[in-house]
């Protein structure tokens, strides 16, 4: 019976976590009134990571912090900003790290060049078992 | 007998991918995302006073010749309360601090240093996390060490903890 009263008690429990008390903001939820432009800041969302959830894009994530950052990303579509130059501003500041679109570089060469030498070993090793079936 | 020998290759890949696995959960990744604005000028904000009776953050107030810390913090952060006392000894210190309140309202705020104490100079409301991103700051507590001509020399993620409070001021004293 206790046991159970003190397991009701986590019902009511505030979260450890908190939150900000400010609401979020209109763009961080709200599409731009453009099907266009909202489309593309859509694509961008979709490739710019959240800092604070990392697995998860902007577009994904319920935290404040995506959704101020999908507000930023709306606002500089709507003020007619360039995709690329967005995402270079905030790669600029975090780093290619909040890109889900890595550009090729000496740390990312692999990602790129594995799935060639992959797809070639694959190629040569069917040549070599078909040759042999025959 | 060459065949013999590619019999082993599938082992030695897998050990190979064991040994991979095994590095990474004895030395898990620092999955901290750092600013890359460190060794670059302070982007050049105006942030609105929070409280009254103390300035908020004008363009150009990292640039006037005192190295200083400008700690980004939030009432409804918990590792910020935690911070307050550490900060409170870096002022004592004679390190200025400057700070810039996340998503925060003036009440919240006005609480917070009633409660907590207030180490700051100056107090700039960023209500959009706007100056957050100009910063690379990826959320509460941070702190950026800033040198006299507003250069970031270096950014610390996370409360500053009591054991570090030496080594910072040693830090910032030693800037031009």
């Amino acid at each position: 019976m206790r046991g159970a009263a003190l397991l009701l008690l986590l019902i009511v429990a505030t979260p450890a976590v908190a939150n900000t008390p400010l609401p979020s903001q209109r763009l961080a939820n709200t599409e731009l009134p453009d099907p266009a432009q909202e489309a593309r800041a859509r694509g961008l969302m979709e490739t710019l990571r959240c800092l604070v959830c990392q697995g998860q894009s902007i577009a994904d994530s319920d935290a404040a912090m995506a959704g101020d950052m999908r507000a930023l990303v709306r606002q500089r579509v709507a003020a007619g900003e360039e995709s690329g130059a967005i995402r270079s501003w905030l790669v600029s500041r975090y780093g290619d790290y909040v890109s889900y679109d890595p550009p090729l570089s000496r740390a990312t060469w692999p990602l790129y060049l594995a799935p060639i030498a992959l797809l070639l070993i694959g190629v040569a090793l069917a040549r070599v078992s078909f040759r042999r079936r025959r | 007998m060459s065949n013999n020998r590619l019999l082993w290759l599938p082992l030695a890949g897998f050990l190979v991918l064991v040994v991979i696995v095994a590095v990474a959960m004895w030395r898990p990744a620092d999955r901290t995302v750092r600013s890359a604005l460190v060794g670059h000028p302070m982007p050049a904000v105006a942030l609105q006073p929070i409280v009254p009776g103390k300035p908020g953050i004008e363009p150009g107030r990292f640039a006037r010749g005192r190295p200083r810390l400008v700690n980004i913090f939030a009432s409804w952060c918990i590792p910020c309360a935690a911070e307050a006392p550490q900060l409170l000894r870096l002022k004592a210190m004679g390190v200025p601090i400057d700070a810039i309140a996340v998503k925060d309202t003036t009440g919240a705020v006005q609480d917070f240093l009633a409660r907590y104490g207030d180490p700051y100079d100056a107090i700039g409301s960023d209500p959009a996390s706007a100056v957050q991103f100009a910063l690379g700051s990826s959320g509460v507590p941070e702190t950026f060490i800033v040198d006299g001509e507003g250069k970031i020399i270096d950014q610390h993620v996370g409360d500053i903890r009591a054991d570090e409070v030496d080594a910072l001021a040693a830090r910032v004293k030693a800037l031009p």
